[in-house]
C-alpha cells in the first residue's frame, strides 16, 4: 500500500516538474553544449541560413495567339556558397491547359507539372520557360494563374551538422587577438565593479539602517538604478557625459574646474599626476566601471541591509556599556556580522559582472579600451560575423568562470574549516 | 582636548554646509542662473564662524531664534553683498542654513567633552552627507532624462545647463517629443509588443513554475536534490554564452523576429528563479491542510489550485512582478533576435533609434521615460512585495 503511494507521488512529481525541466534544458543547457560543437567549426553568419531552391513565376501572354500563354520561372539557389541536391519542382494548372513544349526533365500529368532539376551549385540561376495552350479557347485568367505558387524541394548539407572540426578558432582567440589585453580589461571591469558596488552597498546600508525622516523613501530611491531598464539609463548617462553639450562637462566648465571638455566615454587614457608621479588612467574603462557600480550597488545594499537588521541590538548595547566608539562598533561588531553576506555577494556580482554585456555595449560599444570578453563574443559573432569564433570566446568565458568558481569554493571551504 | 574637539566639530560641520550649498548652487545653475564659482572660501569662513558662535552662545538664546539669526546673517552677506541673485535662490539658501543650524543645535560644549564625541559627530554628519549625496547622484540622471524629454533641440544646444521647463507653452509643444515618437516612430506598437511579451512571459512562467515548485517543496522523488541545486547553478549561468547557439538554432527554425521566440527564451531564463522563490514559500505552508485534502481524495491539480495557490497569493504576485520587470527590461536577447522594426520591443526600439546619429536626443529621452515609468511605478507601488522577494531570490542583473 505504502509502496504504491510512494510510486504515485514519484509519478506526480515527474509530471509536475517535467515541463519546466524540459524547457530549461532545451534553452539553457543544450545551447551550452551546442557552443562547444560550434566553437570547433568554421562557421560564418551567412552559412547558417539553410539554402533554399526558389522560383519566381512570371505569366506572359503571347501576342497574336490569345489561346497560348508563356510562363517563365526564374529559378535560383538562395545560397551563395552551398549546393542544393535533387531539386524537385511542382506546379498546378487549370483543367483546360495543355502543354506545348515539354522539357525533358519534366512530366505533365493531370494538370500537374513535375520536374526533376538535379543538383544546383551555389549561386545557380536558370530561366525556365513553358508554353501552354488552352483547348477550349476561353480567356486566360492571368491573375489566378499567378496566384498558384510552385513548390520546390531540395536537399542540402547543414554546415552545422557535418563533422568537419578545426582548432583554428581557439588558436585565433588565444594567440592572435590581443587576448591578454582582453582578459585584463575584463578583469579590471569585473573586479573594480564588484568591489566598488560592495563598498557602496556597505556605506548605504549602514546609512539607511539608522533612523531618520524619509527612510523608506530613501530605500526605494536607492534601488531605482537597479530596477530601471538598462537602455534608458545608459543613454541618459551618455547624454550626461557627452563632451560637447553634456551636462557634466558644461557644469565643470562653468565652474572653471576644467578648461577643456573631457570625453569620458571616448578617450582611452588620461594622464594624471599625483605628487609628481605621472600615470595613465584608463578613462573610458573607469567611466564604464562607475556606471557599473552606480547600477549594481543597490543589490549589495539590499542584501547587506537585510543582514544588518538581523544583528541583535544587545550587541550594540553591550558595546555602549563598554564605551566603544562608533568606529569600533562598526569594525568589531557590524563588519564581522556581514562578512558572510559580502562573500556571497562578491561571488554573485563577480560572475554577473564578468558576463555583463549590455552596459558596456550601450555606453561605448566596446571602443576606447572597454572591450571585454562578452563584448568580444558579440563582435566576433555578429560584427565580423564569424559564428565559430564567437562560440570559441563563449567557451573561454565558461571555462574561466568554472575556474573562478572552483577556486572560490576551495578558498571558502578552507576558511569555513578554520573557523 | 576641548579646543581640539571644538575645532574638529566646526570643521566637519562646515564641510557639510559647503556640500549643501554647492548642491543648491548646481541646481540653481541648472535653472538658468549664471553662477560661475562655488565661493568655497567665503562659505567656509561663515560656516566656521557660525559653528563657533553656536557653541559660544550655547543655551542663552532659544535655538529657533539662534537659527533664524544665523541664517539671516549668512543670506544677507552671501546673497545680498556678494552675489546679486534672485529672491528664490536666497530663500533656498536661508532654508538650507536653517536646516543646518538646526542640525548642529544638539551639539554643545558639554557634549564635546564626552568620550568619542568627535567620532559621533563625524558619524552623524557622514550619514547626513551620504543621504544627500546618494539621493543626488541617483536621482540626477532620472531628473535629466525627464527634463530633456521636454526640451527642444535648439534649447539643448544653446544652453545645455538650462534645465528649466517653460510650463506656459502650449501642451502640444511641451509634449512634442512624445507625440513624435508615438506618431513617427511607432512607439505605441512597441509598447503593445513589450506588454504582450512581458505579460506572456509572466503567465507561462507561472504555469510552469508553480507545479514544479510544488513538487520540489513537497514531494519525494529521485533526483530532487539534484534538481534543486541545478536550479541555482543554472540561474548563475551567463546569458551571453547562450546567445550564439540560440541565434543559429532560432534562425534555422524561423523563430527570430517573432514574439514566440522571445517568449520561449524569457520563460526559460526566468523559470529557475521563479521556482526557487516559490518553493521557499510553499515549504512554509502547513502540511496539515494538504493531508486533509488527500483524505478528501483531491488530485494534485486540486491541491495546487484549491489550497496552494490561494494561500500563496503574496509570493506568486511578487514572482509575477519580478518576471514582468525582467522581461520588460531585457535587452540582450531582443537585440540578437529582433532586426525587423515591426517586431521590436521598447528597449530594442530605443537602441535602434539611437543608432541613427541624426535622431534628436529629446526623442531618445522621451523613449527612455516611456520605458522607465512603468517599471518605476510598479516598483514604488509594490515595493513591499518586491523587496522581500529581491533578497530571497534577487533579480539577475
Amino acid at each position: 500500500m505504502n509502496d504504491t503511494l510512494a510510486n504515485t507521488e514519484k509519478k506526480t512529481a515527474y509530471i509536475l516538474t517535467l515541463p519546466a525541466v524540459l524547457l530549461v534544458f532545451s534553452i539553457i543547457l543544450f545551447p551550452i553544449f551546442a557552443n562547444v560543437w560550434i566553437s570547433f567549426k568554421e562557421v560564418e553568419l551567412k552559412d547558417i541560413r539553410i539554402p533554399e531552391p526558389r522560383a519566381k513565376k512570371i505569366v506572359k501572354s503571347i501576342s497574336d495567339e490569345p489561346s497560348k500563354i508563356k510562363i517563365l520561372y526564374k529559378l535560383r539557389n538562395s545560397s551563395l556558397i552551398q549546393e542544393i541536391r535533387d531539386v524537385s519542382f511542382q506546379d498546378n494548372f487549370p483543367k483546360t491547359f495543355e502543354i506545348e513544349n515539354l522539357d525533358p526533365r519534366c512530366s505533365y500529368k493531370k494538370q500537374n507539372l513535375k520536374c526533376e532539376f538535379g543538383n544546383w551549385p551555389a549561386k545557380y540561376r536558370e530561366n525556365f520557360q513553358v508554353i501552354f495552350v488552352t483547348n477550349d479557347g476561353s480567356k486566360i485568367d492571368k491573375k489566378n494563374l499567378k496566384s498558384i505558387k510552385p513548390k520546390l524541394k531540395g536537399k542540402s548539407d547543414n554546415i552545422l551538422l557535418n563533422t568537419n572540426f578545426t582548432l583554428k578558432n581557439f588558436k585565433k582567440v588565444l594567440f592572435e587577438n590581443e587576448f591578454v589585453d582582453l582578459l585584463l580589461t575584463t578583469f579590471y571591469y569585473t573586479f573594480f565593479g564588484t568591489v566598488g558596488s560592495i563598498v557602496f552597498g556597505i556605506l548605504t546600508a549602514q546609512m539607511v539602517n539608522q533612523k531618520f525622516y524619509g527612510r523608506t523613501f530613501m530605500r526605494s530611491v536607492l534601488l531605482f538604478p537597479y530596477v530601471a531598464p538598462v537602455v534608458a539609463l545608459a543613454y541618459t548617462w551618455e547624454l550626461l557625459l557627452d563632451p560637447n553639450s553634456g551636462t557634466l562637462n558644461s557644469l565643470l566648465l562653468n565652474y572653471q574646474i576644467i578648461e577643456t571638455p573631457i570625453n569620458l566615454l571616448g578617450q582611452k587614457y588620461i594622464e594624471i599626476s599625483i605628487l609628481g608621479f605621472e600615470f595613465k588612467l584608463r578613462l573610458a574603462l573607469t567611466t564604464v566601471i562607475m556606471f557599473e557600480i552606480w547600477r549594481y550597488f543597490p543589490l549589495a545594499f539590499l542584501f547587506i541591509l537585510a543582514r544588518l537588521q538581523a544583528i541583535p541590538k544587545e550587541l550594540y548595547e553591550a558595546a555602549d556599556v563598554d564605551g566603544a566608539s562608533p568606529f569600533q562598533k562598526f569594525f568589531n561588531i557590524t563588519l564581522p556580522q556581514i562578512t558572510a553576506v559580502i562573500s556571497i555577494l562578491f561571488m554573485i556580482r563577480f560572475i554577473w559582472n564578468f558576463n555583463k554585456f549590455e552596459d558596456v555595449f550601450l555606453l561605448t560599444g566596446g571602443a576606447s579600451g572597454t572591450r571585454t570578453l562578452p563584448i568580444n563574443v558579440y563582435q566576433q559573432g555578429f560584427a565580423i560575423s564569424d559564428i565559430g569564433m564567437g562560440s570559441a570566446v563563449s567557451i573561454v568565458i565558461v571555462v574561466l568562470l568554472l575556474m573562478f568558481m572552483f577556486f572560490y569554493f576551495k578558498l571558502l571551504g578552507k576558511r569555513v574549516d578554520e573557523n | 582636548m576641548r579646543t581640539k574637539n571644538t575645532i574638529l566639530f566646526s570643521l566637519i560641520s562646515t564641510f557639510f554646509l559647503i556640500f549643501l550649498i554647492s548642491i543648491w548652487k548646481i541646481l540653481a545653475t541648472l535653472q538658468g542662473l549664471s553662477i560661475n564659482s562655488f565661493n568655497i572660501e567665503i562659505i567656509f569662513i561663515f560656516g566656521f564662524l557660525i559653528s563657533l558662535a553656536h557653541l559660544g552662545i550655547g543655551d542663552r538664546v532659544k535655538s529657533i531664534y539662534k537659527s533664524i539669526i544665523f541664517s539671516s546673517i549668512f543670506v544677507f552677506c552671501d546673497g545680498y553683498l556678494i552675489q546679486k541673485l534672485p529672491i528664490w535662490y536666497n530663500v533656498g539658501v536661508f532654508l538650507i542654513l536653517y536646516f543646518f543650524t538646526n542640525k548642529i543645535s544638539k551639539y554643545t560644549f558639554l557634549g564635546l567633552k564626552e568620550e568619542h564625541s568627535t567620532q559621533v559627530i563625524l558619524f552623524d554628519f557622514l550619514t547626513l552627507f551620504g543621504i544627500l549625496f546618494f539621493s543626488f547622484v541617483i536621482l540626477f540622471p532620472f531628473y535629466m532624462m525627464l527634463v530633456t524629454s521636454f526640451k527642444t533641440q535648439i534649447a539643448l544646444l544653446v544652453n545645455p545647463l538650462d534645465f528649466s521647463i517653460n510650463f506656459g507653452q502650449d501642451i502640444k509643444d511641451l509634449f512634442k517629443s512624445y507625440f513624435v515618437i508615438f506618431k513617427s516612430y511607432k512607439f505605441g506598437k512597441y509598447i503593445v509588443i513589450s506588454t504582450i511579451v512581458s505579460v506572456g512571459t509572466v503567465i507561462i512562467t507561472l504555469l510552469f513554475a508553480i507545479p514544479a515548485a510544488y513538487a520540489v517543496a513537497r514531494l519525494n522523488f529521485f533526483g530532487k536534490t539534484f534538481l534543486s541545486t541545478s536550479i541555482l547553478i543554472i540561474y548563475m549561468f551567463p546569458a551571453i554564452v547562450l546567445v550564439i547557439p540560440l541565434y543559429t538554432i532560432f534562425s534555422q527554425l524561423g523563430l527570430r523576429n517573432s514574439i514566440e521566440g522571445l517568449l520561449i527564451v524569457y520563460t526559460a531564463t526566468t523559470l529557475p528563479v521563479a521556482i526557487y522563490m516559490l518553493q521557499g514559500y510553499f515549504k512554509s505552508i502547513p502540511k496539515e491542510l494538504e493531508e486533509a485534502a488527500i483524505l478528501d481524495k483531491l488530485s494534485w491539480f486540486g491541491i495546487i489550485s484549491k489550497i496552494i495557490i490561494p494561500l500563496s497569493i503574496p509570493a506568486i504576485s511578487s514572482v509575477a512582478l519580478y518576471v514582468f520587470m525582467i522581461a520588460w527590461n531585457e535587452f540582450l536577447f531582443s537585440l540578437m533576435f529582433l532586426d525587423n522594426p515591426n517586431s521590436f520591443t521598447l528597449s530594442r526600439a530605443i537602441q535602434y533609434l539611437s543608432g541613427d546619429a541624426e535622431t534628436p536626443r529629446q526623442y531618445l529621452m522621451a523613449g527612455s521615460v516611456v520605458v522607465t515609468l512603468p517599471v518605476l511605478f510598479i516598483f514604488v507601488y509594490f515595493e513591499k512585495y518586491l523587496v522581500s522577494g529581491l533578497t530571497a531570490g534577487s533579480v539577475k542583473g
